[in-house]
């Protein structure tokens, strides 16, 4: 029994369920992909090997009971942002490289219960601060269909691995696009829920009003599959919201003949490379070919999210990382000469650059004399733009577009200037400052390379969103392409 | 919207964060062009609007019963700390 | 007289008295081993998030209703951003803008019996900070994180105090208050009720306030009073030697009985608030206001109003007994055990009672002398079986070996004589034994009366009926 990896992570749940091979052989040959890719990608940043094979034996002793969760003996992986209870998680940074969570995040618990088996952890920009991958303190991982390229960020590790097939499904979190970036250079699907849809208890802080946790998979389904098992209400998180998930992979089969879909005027701009726009204009016909109705919408603020973003996002990195001063976990400097100078020097070697960068930047624009000027104008300016999606839901069922401006780029290509680098997201952004849920899926190659397209709903509209996303690779095979020399 | 190498080294202090002579003007200019960049929100009309602190409209906050759930796990907790003696965790003498 | 006029605000912390934190499930007890109360909500670990605590918020409400002050129907935590080894998170999660409770208000009385309204600007919840311990590590210092995540209202006042006294009146007030509404203990050693002082003088007539300066961290009220009053001479002898006031946070050190300056708390404090995006807006609605108004006590001038009205006491007397609600419903029970005279169960609770408990640093709560007890000898008192002064000796018998009036008044034979005949008998030896005072007494010399009172008590050990005496020896001296 070979060549496990090229299925699916719903088509290695059944086959496990009807027993066709064992969760202890699939788990082995996962971990032998990941030994063998990790010079090459370095998606992985911790891999739990033993830990993995006796969950899987677990798994294994559970199925032939009959017994199991839903993804019982299904190989996964967390981005290093999740917590997770005697297994360290560094949030790619030197901060953290010996910090060992004693909980485990909701999220990472959730999937254990449902027997998924964890291999690793994976790398990551630093505190998710990145649109490459290139600021991890662990080094950067690489584009799996072309390792001069970048991955796409924060959750790159995770793109990579499940890009490459070393595992079925990952954990990521996205507070800008972190996963549906990196999913659509890695011509993978990323799923970022409604804000308050999965619970941030566990998941290292970046950006508190936008962060979500959401899913890496090779498809619709298979996101469905794995966002139905790690949704749901948390009472240790304030922001969670007390509302059923439905089964998103019962809903999956939802017609959208008759589907309202929006095309975002303001994402077709003068940045949107050629080759994107030709894959999501062809997506946008097969969509119309499924029997929806596409229609042009305007968000005419939407152009202020990147802006918007780099006041909020930055503000409330400044004091979530405030708690990373070398006394209770972390980094603490050799010899410090007084208060101060701990503090000072142990932060300043914690932390890499773009983190010094956005929690500067986030502690000028909430201090005294210009609180007003930025923060307060851009939460003025991030309302607009959700009532501006309001608008738009009252009109379309959905909102398409691309999912980034270009393909993957070479590493170093951007890191000089940050704000080409931020731009990355721009088409992203606008979700996370409305709390919207996103997909992003495989919708065509740009000179061999991967196109994201993204899809985006109203509040609590996964199961929507994600039957919209499972009809077009109905209709399309992009997403079951795999990267040379990882088929 | 130029910073100079005093505000950089003052938002450094604010933030408690050290920065090498070579590191300061390399954030004097990024941070200079972030807030360029972030300055385009000054032509957005927003008369008469709401800031919006979080995306969740309308939710209130949830309240928690007066329960004690936890117990004393010190030890573990205190595996993660640089430096601890008789169960505190010690830093730097605090003068005041 | 003085050409300065003092301007006194107070910030006051109180630790609210609920089982688990603001934010956690850990035990707010005071006094356990260091770091044995702080999950990793409140040692601000990686990933863990605020849950609000409906105790803390009901007590807020319970405040705010006792204080005449507005409930927002929403109000907002907000981050107060600073480092500081005893602060985890590297901010303090409190309320900015919208705060829960707002212009509410306490009434003082000064000491020319006049009644002062002091102004409370607002009460917002947030959470305590842990603790810094300096003692026996040389060149470190330690962090016991137990008191952080410790509910806390801090109360600010308007800036309407205009004098130490005043500003001690308020305190206690408040410290009555929140004690009466069971929202904290009040225990001031404990730090669960202490207070910070904003300072300020100016030219007595002038309206401008003058620079203040904030005293932080006073725990005891003497303190506060020698803290502010050391203050006002510092800031005058400034300003009449023409220097400047700075306005800065100061520790008052009370070994020296003085304030000096805190400059490690000044340097860069800009504290940064923004909206935590941890929390969701607060919400408190007309049915948690009523549920926690149904809840409310006789608050401490209702009480004194009622104790003055239905016992006629004098109202420095039934403020006396309100100003503590155990001592109050303490009283009450000694008149119900001795209804005949509610004004001398007054003194004798005010008076040998509260001495005799002060002795030992007692509380009435003690249990020390049971309400019944003291009822007793105050019923033995009104019925005449003994006189006020056996009474108090009485009352010592009783403190000393826990018994009961009756008792004490049966085995020491104490009942006061009220046989005519005997006190004529003890009357007839004393003007034997003393001839000369007698015919002096009776050439005029009235004074010697009280001589004969004091002798005929003497041979009677004190016993006899202090009216019968009277009314007999007069006829007898007669002669
Ligand atoms: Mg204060
Ligand atoms: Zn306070």
């Amino acid at each position: 029994m070979s060549a496990l990896h090229v299925r699916t992570l719903t088509q290695l749940a059944d086959g496990l369920r009807r027993k066709s091979f064992s969760s202890v052989e699939l788990v082995s040959e996962m971990l032998a992909r990941i030994e063998k890719s990790q010079p090459l990608l370095n998606a992985f940043i911790s891999v739990t090997g033993a830990a993995a094979l006796a969950a899987a034996r677990e798994a294994d002793r559970a199925l032939a009971a009959g017994g199991g969760g839903a993804l019982a003996g299904v190989p996964i992986a967390h981005k290093d942002i999740f917590c997770t209870a005697g297994v360290r998680t560094t949030c790619g940074s030197r901060m953290l490289d010996n910090f060992v969570s004693p909980y485990d995040a909701t999220v990472v618990a959730k999937l254990g219960r449902a027997g998924a088996v964890v291999l690793g952890k994976t790398n990551m920009d630093e505190f998710a601060m990145g649109s490459s991958n290139e600021n991890s303190f662990y080094g950067p991982v690489r584009n799996p269909w072309n390792p001069q390229l970048v991955p796409g960020g924060s959750s790159g590790g995770s793109a990579a691995a499940v890009a490459a097939r070393l595992v079925a499904g990952a954990t990521g979190t996205d507070t800008g696009g972190s996963i549906r970036q990196p999913a659509a250079l890695c011509g993978i699907t990323g799923m970022k829920p409604t804000y308050g849809r999965v619970s941030r208890y566990g998941m290292v802080a970046f950006a508190s009003s936008l962060d979500q946790g959401g899913t890496l998979t090779a498809s619709a389904a298979d996101a469905a599959l794995m966002l139905r098992e790690m949704a749901g209400f948390d009472p240790r998180d304030s922001t969670s919201v007390d509302t059923p998930v439905p089964d998103y992979v019962a809903a999956l089969e939802q017609p959208i003949a008759g589907l309202k879909v929006g095309l975002l005027a303001e994402f077709f701009d003068k940045g949107l490379d050629g080759d994107n726009e030709r894959c999501v204009r062809e997506a946008l016909r097969v969509f119309e070919s499924l029997g929806a109705r596409v229609r042009q919408v305007s968000l005419p603020s939407l152009p202020l999210s990147v802006p918007v973003y780099y006041v909020v996002a930055p503000a409330e990195c400044s004091s979530n990382l405030a708690r990373y001063d070398g006394v209770r976990f972390g980094h603490r400097c050799e010899q410090p000469r007084d208060l101060n100078d701990m503090y000072r020097r142990s932060r300043g070697e914690g932390f890499g650059a773009e983190v010094k960068r956005r929690i500067m930047t986030g502690t000028y624009v909430l201090s005294a004399g210009y609180y007003d000027a930025y923060y307060l104008k851009a939460q003025r300016v991030r309302a607009l733009i959700n009532a501006d999606f309001i608008r738009a839901f009252e009109e379309v069922d959905v909102l398409i577009g691309p999912t980034t401006p270009t393909p993957a780029f070479p590493l170093g290509a951007k890191t000089e200037d940050p704000i080409t680098m931020y731009l990355n997201d721009i088409y992203t952004i606008g979700a996370n400052l409305a709390g919207l849920p996103a997909i992003s899926v495989p919708c065509g190659f740009a000179q061999g390379l991967p196109v994201g397209l993204q899809i985006v709903g109203p509040h609590f509209s996964e199961a929507r969103v994600l039957a919209a996303a499972h009809a077009f690779q109905g209709a399309t095979d992009w997403h079951s392409r795999i990267p040379v020399g990882f088929a | 919207m130029a910073l100079t190498r005093e505000q950089i080294a003052s938002i450094a202090t604010l933030a408690r964060l050290e920065l090498s002579p070579e590191e300061v003007p390399l954030y004097q200019d990024s941070l200079s062009r972030i807030l360029e960049f972030v300055g385009a929100l000054e032509r957005a009309d927003t008369a008469n609007v709401t800031p919006m602190a979080h995306p969740l409209a309308g939710l209130t906050q949830r309240l928690r019963p007066d329960e004690v759930s936890e117990g004393d796990r010190h030890e573990c907790y205190q595996r993660n700390a640089p430096l601890t003696a008789a169960a505190l965790y010690l830093v730097p003498k605090v003068i005041e | 007289m003085s050409a300065w006029e003092t301007v006194i605000g107070l910030e006051i912390h109180a630790q609210l008295a609920t089982r688990s934190k603001i934010f956690s499930g850990s035990p707010t007890a005071y006094g356990a081993p260091p770091n044995t109360q702080a999950d990793l909500v409140d040692l601000g670990y990686p990933g863990v998030l605020p849950v609000l605590n409906v105790e803390a918020v009901r007590m807020a409400v319970k405040l705010g209703l006792a204080i005449g002050a507005r409930i927002a129907p929403l109000s907002v935590f907000a981050r107060k951003n600073y480092f500081y080894p005893d602060l985890p998170k590297g901010y303090q999660i409190s309320q900015y803008e919208l705060p829960i409770v707002a212009d509410g208000a306490l009434e003082i009385v000064l000491e020319d019996g006049a009644v002062k309204r002091i102004g409370i600007t607002r009460a917002h919840l947030e959470e305590d900070a842990g603790k810094s311990l300096h003692e026996g590590l040389p060149g470190m210092t330690g962090i016991d994180l137990n008191r952080a995540g410790t509910p806390l209202v801090e109360i600010v006042s308007e800036p309407d105090m205009r004098s130490a006294k005043e500003a001690v009146a308020y305190m206690k007030k408040m410290h009555t208050l929140v004690r009466y509404l069971e929202i904290c203990d009040g225990n001031m050693q404990e730090g669960s009720f202490r207070c910070d002082a904003n300072v300020s003088v100016r030219r007595a007539g002038t309206q401008k306030f003058g620079t203040r300066a904030e005293i932080k961290n006073l725990n005891s009220f003497r303190f506060i009073e020698r803290a502010i009053n050391f203050e006002v001479e510092r800031q005058i002898e400034l300003l009449e030697s023409g220097r400047p006031v700075v306005q800065e946070t100061r520790l008052y050190d009370p070994d020296k009985g003085e304030t000096r300056s805190m400059r490690s708390k000044e340097e860069a404090n800009d504290y940064r608030y923004f909206p935590d995006p941890d929390l969701l807006p607060l919400k408190v609605d007309a049915a948690l206001i009523e549920s926690v108004r149904a809840t409310l006590p006789e608050l401490p001038d209702q009480k004194a109003a009622r104790l003055t009205a239905q016992y006629g006491l004098s109202a420095y007397d039934a403020g006396v007994l309100a100003a503590s609600r155990e001592l109050a419903a303490y009283y009450e029970e000694v008149v119900r055990a001795a209804p005949a005279d509610p004004k001398l169960a007054a003194n004798w609770v005010m008076g040998e009672l509260a001495a005799a408990l002060n002795k030992e640093g007692l509380e009435v709560s003690s249990g020390r002398m049971p309400a019944a007890r003291l009822g007793g000898l105050l019923g033995r008192l009104q019925d005449g079986t003994i006189s006020g002064k056996i009474a108090k000796e009485v009352f010592e018998l009783m403190w000393a070996h826990g018994s009961s009036a009756d008792e004490v008044i049966e085995s020491k034979g104490l009942r006061q004589i009220t046989d005519s005949a005997a006190i004529a008998r003890a009357i007839e030896e004393v003007m034997a034994k003393n001839p000369a005072q007698l015919a002096d007494y009776r050439a005029g010399k009235d004074k010697l009366f009280g001589f004969f009172v004091g002798q005929v008590m003497k041979a009677t050990g004190g016993k006899a009926n202090p009216a019968q005496l009277n009314e007999l020896l007069r006829s007898r001296l007669r002669g």
